[in-house]
């Protein structure tokens, strides 16, 4: 530990970290826009310019490593002034769009102009105009609205290995863009939406599907269903001011319902059957010689990841569709004949905390024949949207059920949402299948938590279980690239494309940071602690859909409907 | 397919860095006369970097182009001394006439279209120059007669 001296108080600070995490920690205000916590400093913006006695200039402090006896000032005049002028110098190039802009009153560009004063147009410059990427089914990308602060580069390059996106150009004619200026949806885009969590402005955001949805409540002849996702319930509260973590179930249920959803059923019951057929179909490769290890499928942005950067995985890849996606699938054919309604006439809406997974939902392998069995994704962020736009007082509502035969869950399939959920899930039910017993201590622990890598040995029936539970994909290529040198050891892994896993996916409310995302997470797994029914093998509406329907995990009927095929992609990487 | 003098330069640098991406760029260029994006890829892939990324350094530097150049090189002054005497208008116009921006090729393959700083020769300004044959003061009104003049040569020589 050294001292600094900042506004004339005196401060600790590690030894070489960046003046800016110092400052950070001791509760000084400094504002940021190209900084981002964990990934790399660039200096791009001098947003965080504090002034250093005895160095001439001001200096970036988040690029800026603390020196002993330090003396920091970060609001005297100098630096207040060169701050302003960043924010013009910004919007001097920027369209004046804020009330057409999707992050109109939550955007960082916004609130600085706001917080340092700029009431004025200082500066009148050309504004460069480029054309709007809505190309791909996930992503729409605005240029005009870029300030080229680099976090989404830095994201899709750092954490998810993809680099999809980059600087192009120079000078004033500098934008981000894929290779060849050519549309997301032929690049190597896994759809994350990561780069729009970072994004301080409207220059990225979903792909949205409100309208589709809107209309479809309107018509008459359609009958319109919703299913929400584990992560959703535990993250929506954020949009209405209640605190993270808090889980809102009933009151979105009774929500949706207000909208005009004819049913609203729950994700988490089809994870529980997702469990069903991915606990058998690791049981199965495990007794009969299968390809291991057996990679988890529920999450489409790393679907793509393989098909396209690691197709020599693919056969590791489970089999199983998403929970999205087989929900969709019992949708359309069991809950379509059991109560005698058209497929064609079913409009089924899932609500996503993650963008992929409207990707996910347009893949052909997707549905039967001309019946897709999603047809629309929104996102957390949209449900909000939706809600205010309907004008639902969520304070005003009573908590409400979700609907037969798709809304009884356990709290395992609750924990799908949570980075290490499926294994824990998955590794419960695995226990019951291969020992007829249930596991004395089902918490595992070792899964847990908000690292980008955990591991575990897990002893059944003699055998010792290696498990790995990756999120990011970085950490995921990492796993990979040791399997290929010839790691042998794990049985089973679990990939999260996004880092905690969907509670931190591309669809979530904006401004949260990493302690918003642990509140999620805790939000679930309290869920899980306060319920009795905590294995996915003993949800009494999955059991009871096998005996009407299905018949059997792995048996003709979950195949045709339930698991899928992947192929090897080619893209512009 | 890469061609087969891009893959010789690949080979010329077996175990390339990303250092060397300037100098395999530039080389590959000179074989090829332009940067294709099978190459930018193949490049990438050589490299173990992204397309995105060696298209971003690559767009970069002026001294790449990204289109295989047309039979006959239009290069527009758009220094200082031209500037003033109207190059923007003249620019735009040839730009409207061939339906291309500049570092581009038209579809037959007959023109592209350069924008460079200064030719030096700022007596004769506005200035454009075709295939090493510059053309003096030139109005927007004489472009179409220019390019038509180019136009009839080329069919003749086929
Ligand atoms: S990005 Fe922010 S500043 Fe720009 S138009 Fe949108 S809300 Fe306004
Ligand atoms: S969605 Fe993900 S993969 Fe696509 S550009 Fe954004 S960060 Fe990269
Ligand atoms: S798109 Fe957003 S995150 Fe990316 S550089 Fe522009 S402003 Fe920054
Ligand atoms: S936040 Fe420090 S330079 Fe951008």
């Amino acid at each position: 530990m050294i001292s600094i001296d900042v506004n004339g108080k005196t401060v600790e600070a590690r030894k070489e970290e960046m003046l800016l995490s110092a400052l950070k920690r001791a509760g000084f205000e400094i504002p940021t826009l190209c900084y981002l916590e964990g990934l790399t400093p660039t200096g791009a913006c001098r947003m965080c310019v504090v002034e250093v006695e005895g160095v001439p200039g001001l200096v970036p402090s988040c690029a800026y490593p603390v020196f002993n006896g330090m003396k920091v000032q970060t609001h005297s005049k100098r630096v207040m002034v060169a701050r302003k002028t960043i924010v013009e110098l910004l919007l001097a190039d920027h369209p004046d769009d804020c009330l057409y802009c999707v992050r109109n009153n939550n955007c960082e560009l916004q609130t600085l102009a706001a917080t340092l004063g700029v009431r004025e147009k200082v500066y009148q410059g050309k504004k460069n105009k480029y054309k709007i990427d809505a190309s791909s089914p996930s992503i729409v990308r605005d240029p005009s609205k870029c300030i080229l602060c680099g976090r989404c580069v830095r994201v899709c390059e750092e954490v998810q290995n993809v680099s999809a996106i980059d600087f192009t150009g120079r000078g004033s004619s500098t934008v981000v863009s894929t290779a060849f200026d050519q549309g997301l949806n032929v690049s190597s885009c896994i759809n994350c939406g990561q780069c729009i969590m970072v994004c301080p402005t409207g220059a990225l955001r979903e792909q949205s599907y409100l309208k589709d949805v809107i209309n479809a409540l309107k018509d008459p002849n359609l009958h319109v269903v919703v299913q929400h996702a584990p992560a959703v319930s535990v993250s929506l509260a954020e949009e209405f001011g209640i605190k993270a973590g808090t889980d809102i179930d009933g009151i979105m249920t009774a929500a949706l319902r207000t909208l005009g959803f004819a049913k609203v059923f729950d994700t988490s019951f089809s994870a529980d059957l997702t469990i069903m057929e991915e606990g058998s179909e690791l049981v199965q490769r495990i007794k009969t010689g299968g390809k291991l290890p057996m990679m988890t499928s529920c999450s489409p942005g790393w679907i793509k990841y393989v098909e396209q950067f690691y197709p020599d995985f693919i056969d590791n890849l489970s089999t199983c569709k998403s929970p999205q996606q087989m929900l969709g699938a019992v949708i359309k054919s069991y809950y379509a004949q059991t109560n005698g309604i058209d497929p064609k006439k079913i409009f089924s809406v899932s609500v996503m905390p993650c963008t992929a997974k409207k990707f996910e939902a347009e893949r052909p392998e997707m549905g039967r024949g001309a019946v897709q069995d999603i047809d629309a994704v929104l996102t957390t962020r949209e449900l909000a949207e939706l809600i205010r736009l309907y004008g639902v007082d969520m304070n005003g509502l009573t908590t409400s059920l979700p609907d037969n035969p798709f809304g009884q869950r356990s709290t395992a399939g609750k924990l799908f949402g949570a980075s290490g959920g499926v294994m824990e899930a998955a590794l419960r039910s695995a226990y019951f299948l291969l020992t007829g017993t249930e596991m004395a201590e089902l918490d595992i622990k070792e899964v847990r938590g908000m690292k980008g890598v955990k591991e575990a040995k897990v002893k059944i029936n003699g055998l010792e279980i290696g498990v790995a539970v990756v999120s990011g994909l970085s950490n995921a290529a990492n796993l990979l690239e040791q399997i290929r040198a010839g790691r042998n050891d794990l049985h089973f892994i679990e990939v999260m494309t996004c880092p905690g896993g969907c509670i931190a996916g591309g669809g979530q409310p904006f401004n949260a940071n990493t302690d918003a995302v642990i509140a999620r997470m805790k939000g679930l797994y309290k869920i899980d602690k306060s319920e009795p029914i905590r294995v996915s093998h003993k949800n009494e509406s999955v059991l009871k859909l096998y005996k009407e329907f299905l018949g059997e995990p792995l048996g003709h009927k979950s195949h045709e409907l339930l698991h899928t095929k992947y192929a090897k992609r080619q893209v512009v990487q | 397919m890469l061609s087969t003098k891009a893959q010789d330069v690949l080979k010329k640098f077996p175990d390339a860095k990303r250092d060397s991406l300037i100098p395999i760029l530039q080389e590959v260029q000179e074989a090829d006369g332009y940067l294709s994006k099978q190459a930018i890829i193949e490049v990438g892939r050589h490299l173990k970097l992204s397309a995105s990324k060696i298209y971003g350094v690559a767009t970069f530097y002026n001294q790449f182009r990204f289109y295989k150049p047309g039979k006959l090189t239009i290069q527009v002054c758009r220094g200082t001394a031209c500037h003033v005497k109207g190059s923007a208008k003249i620019l735009d116009t040839i730009k409207q006439e061939l339906s291309i921006d500049a570092g581009q090729t038209t579809k037959d393959g007959l023109f592209s279209l350069e924008v460079v700083a200064c030719i030096g020769v700022c007596g004769l300004a506005p200035v454009i120059c075709i295939e090493g044959e510059f053309h003096a003061n030139v109005l927007p009104e004489n472009i179409k007669n220019i390019l038509d003049s180019y136009r009839k040569k080329v069919s003749q020589d086929d």
